[in-house]
């Protein structure tokens, strides 16, 4: 036995090779050798820092809270369905529950009834968390910003990642939204996280105006609320 | 338009109903859809019972309020099944410094709700009412929004409420052995953001609270503030907006032209029609889709399909609008441009879809309704009574699948339908089921619509497309003109009142919603079922919170 490959299966591969480098043409195939290869010379490992694998991983398999609100969210399902299926960029599982998402898309308009649960949905998200704000609802109250009862917009509430403009945007903003978002995660970036104006507080804390009085008796004083102070807000 | 009342032998007409109400009529306040008498307040319940019962009126279709300066006033639109173009209206008013008056609630259910929505939002207090609570806004809201003197800017405290157990307060003991569930807001089964308060004893329903108003979006505020011309028409498309634009659109199109008197060229109401079909196969689409989903969590097959389906309609119609999912495609006498050129391949695309459309349906019924675990899970629940039905209001697929023979593009006419081959499905086992089947089969109603239009526009002579008259610039109905129109929407009967004060905008803008009133007749079909029947109830009903909440 020689080290020569026997030539029964030498041969019947040959034609691939030859087809393979017929298609490459002249010179080596640099498609395999890339910037980390050219360091490492042929060894096969890839070195990289922890983080940067998790961060990688995040980005290229993220699951998303299944999280409906307004006209946005049917085109939010029309992604995840059939013809565009966001699956395909590996962020196409939704799931019911807020404690298995790592992504929340935020399709529509806030009201005032519906922030403080939109927050303890947010809030029950294990972290990192990231969000998406789709349409023109959550980036300012739309259509409906001149509402008595519109909250001005998903930051007011939560920090925001990404916003996708449109009114609804097409299922096709939404794909790049989420892939320009799984590009930001893969670098690392995240979201600076806002102070927002709104957070849940304890009735009991909030200063002492005319409304807080009248409401005192109704309140218990640990109750979680949510002031809205719509004139201040922008 | 003026009315007009048929008298037959068991109708009454104008002057029969002038004579019934008699001397408790102060004085008439006549819309332009219907005769309007003047009542006091605290004879609301005897004439409605009058109307009810003999005047055969069954239908409480609205209850609209409003503020003037001098009064506050609410409207009760009165209409009957039978035949909806028979409508009286009952003017209420009541005293600015005391805005209280009696319920209608023991007369018709229907006016639970809305009366509820008319204290929330106007402030009138309803006398004896069972539930005089706030039902869109937070509980701690403060003040009225569309009443005149509200502050829009002052600050809101809203409550994250614990949430406690409904029956706590009276049967609170160690035996009581009843567990409360809260079903969303935030839950894929409930359409969007609704709040079902459950109160269970084992698997069964006992006690079942929606709550609304998490997408109160101030529709009607937003429509008060916009010119009746062009800023209004967008925001139908967001009332019901599982691609039902274009019905809603019609609502308002058809109030506003009512109001102003426009005429609409016979070409546009075909290409109305068209459109507004492919938009109801869009929305029936989705709710079989959503159905399966809620049912046997059907993600896979049949969600699928109902949603490869609906990118073709669609497709189709942006193709003739330019958008997806707001189509802003009427206008106030027309629609807005003609179908696409080349024309030949709008109609080629639109037939393609009708062509494969039966063996689609063909397909929804072997997977849907010939399934044997579907059949287990909806035949025989989410019961709703004819009768207990037209108590609240209910209209629409939800209507029809309690056996009541209702649809206003049959029964109040309007667009080209009169002229078109097509029948209104009913499905008399007021079951889950039926609701589903009335629904697959309006599916291919439409189609044969669709089919017709199509031929019809194709033969169209060139030079008699006209897709809108004219209509003047601004448009200035004269104060104090009043009008309540509904047309069929998805949902079912989807009404606009709206009140002219003589400028372009109009002085009160009141939406009723087919799936408000549907939703609110949810306990009635559930209480005692199962917890899974809730559910599937819930599906049935096919809600839109957007409508629900406006
Ligand atoms: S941005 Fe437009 S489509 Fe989206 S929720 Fe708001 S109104 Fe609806």
């Amino acid at each position: 036995m020689s080290n020569e490959p026997r030539q029964s299966i030498y041969d019947s591969t040959g034609p691939v090779t030859d087809t393979r480098d017929a298609r490459m043409g002249e010179g080596v195939d640099d498609r395999f050798n890339s910037k980390l290869r050219e360091a490492f010379g042929s060894q096969p490992f890839i070195l990289t820092k922890f983080d940067q694998f998790m961060n990688w991983v995040r980005g290229s398999s993220m699951f998303m809270l299944q999280f409906g609100i307004a006209c946005c969210s049917i085109e939010m399902i029309h992604t995840y369905a059939i013809k565009h299926d966001l699956d395909r960029f590996g962020a196409g599982v939704p799931r019911a529950s807020p404690r298995q998402a790592d992504v929340i898309i935020v399709p529509g308009t806030i009201v005032s009834k519906f922030g403080p649960r939109m927050k303890r949905v947010y809030d029950q998200m294990p972290e990192p968390k990231f969000v998406i704000g789709m349409g023109s609802c959550t980036i300012s109250g739309g259509p409906f910003q001149e509402g008595y009862n519109v909250v001005k917009g998903a930051e007011e509430i939560i920090p925001v990642d990404i916003h996708v403009p449109g009114c609804p945007p097409r299922p096709e903003a939404l794909v790049y939204g989420v892939a320009k978002l799984q590009e930001r995660v893969a670098n690392g970036e995240t979201a600076p996280v806002v102070v927002k104006p709104y957070e849940l507080e304890q009735f009991g804390d909030l200063p002492r105006d005319e409304l807080v009085q009248k409401l005192a008796d109704q309140i218990d004083e640990d109750d979680l609320v949510m002031r809205y102070n719509w004139a201040d807000s922008p | 338009m003026s009315t007009d009342l048929t008298t037959t032998a068991d109708q009454i007409d104008e002057d029969g109903l002038e004579a019934l109400i008699g001397d408790r009529a102060l004085t008439r306040d006549d819309h332009k859809n219907a005769p309007g008498f003047v009542i006091r307040p605290d004879e609301v319940q005897s004439v409605l019972f009058d109307l009810r019962d003999q005047a055969g009126f069954d239908h409480l279709s609205c209850v609209t309020a409003q503020q003037y300066d001098d009064r506050y006033e609410s409207i009760y639109h009165l209409k009957t099944y039978d035949d909806p173009t028979r409508e009286v209206s009952v003017v209420v008013p009541t005293p600015v410094d005391e805005p209280v008056s009696q319920t209608a609630e023991p007369v018709f259910r229907s006016a639970d709700w809305a009366e509820r929505e008319n204290f929330d939002l106007v402030g009138i207090q309803y006398e004896d009412h069972p539930d005089m609570r706030r039902i869109l806004l937070p509980e701690t809201w403060q003040g009225h929004p569309l009443g005149l003197d509200y502050d829009q800017d002052k600050p809101q405290v809203v409550k994250f409420a614990q949430h406690a157990n409904p029956l706590e307060a009276d049967q609170h003991d160690t035996e009581s052995d009843t567990m409360f569930l809260n079903i969303g807001p935030h839950h894929p089964a409930t359409h969007g953001v609704l709040h079902v308060k459950a109160v269970l004893d084992g698997e069964t329903v006992v006690d079942v609270e929606p709550d609304i108003g998490y997408l109160h979006r101030c529709e009607e505020q937003m429509c008060e503030q916009g010119t009746y011309r062009h800023q209004i028409m967008p925001y139908p498309d967001r009332w019901d907006y599982v691609s039902a634009g274009i019905l809603n659109e019609w609502a308002y199109a058809r109030a506003a032209e009512d109001l102003a008197d426009l005429e609409v060229p016979e070409y546009a109401q075909v290409i109305r029609t068209m459109s507004a079909e492919l938009c109801r196969i869009a929305a029936h689409m989705l709710a079989l889709g959503t159905f399966a989903l809620d049912v046997y969590g059907d993600f896979t097959a049949i969600f699928q399909y109902a949603f490869r389906d609906r990118e073709v309609v669609q497709d189709i119609l942006e193709d003739l609008t330019g958008q997806r999912l707001m189509f802003n495609y009427f206008r106030l006498g027309g629609v807005v441009w003609d179908l696409p050129e080349p024309r030949e391949e709008f109609f080629e695309k639109t037939r393609d879809f009708l062509d494969e459309l039966p063996a689609k349906v063909a397909e929804y019924d072997d997977l849907l309704t010939g399934n044997e675990i579907f059949q287990l899970r909806c035949v025989g629940t989410g019961i709703l009574e004819p009768e207990v039905a037209k108590q609240y209001g209910c209209t629409g697929p939800t209507a029809r699948g309690s056996g009541i023979d209702v649809d206003l593009r049959r029964d109040d006419p309007y667009g080209y339908y009169e002229h078109l081959e097509w029948d209104v499905i009913t499905e008399d086992g007021c079951d889950n089921y039926s609701r589903v089947l009335v629904r697959m089969q309006e599916v291919e109603q439409s189609a044969k619509i669709i089919e017709q239009c199509i031929d019809l526009l194709e033969e169209w002579p060139e030079d008699e497309r006209e897709i809108q008259s004219n209509v003047p610039r601004t448009l200035k109905p004269p104060a104090d003109t009043e009008t309540y129109k509904a047309v069929e929407a998805a949902k079912g009967e989807l009404g606009i009142y709206i009140r002219a004060d003589g400028t372009d905008k109009p002085g009160r803008f009141k939406i009723r919603s087919p799936c408000f009133h549907n939703l609110s007749a949810l306990p009635e079909m559930v209480e005692g079922e199962y917890i899974p029947d809730l559910i599937a109830s819930l599906g049935s009903l096919d809600i839109v919170l957007g409508e629900v909440d406006r």
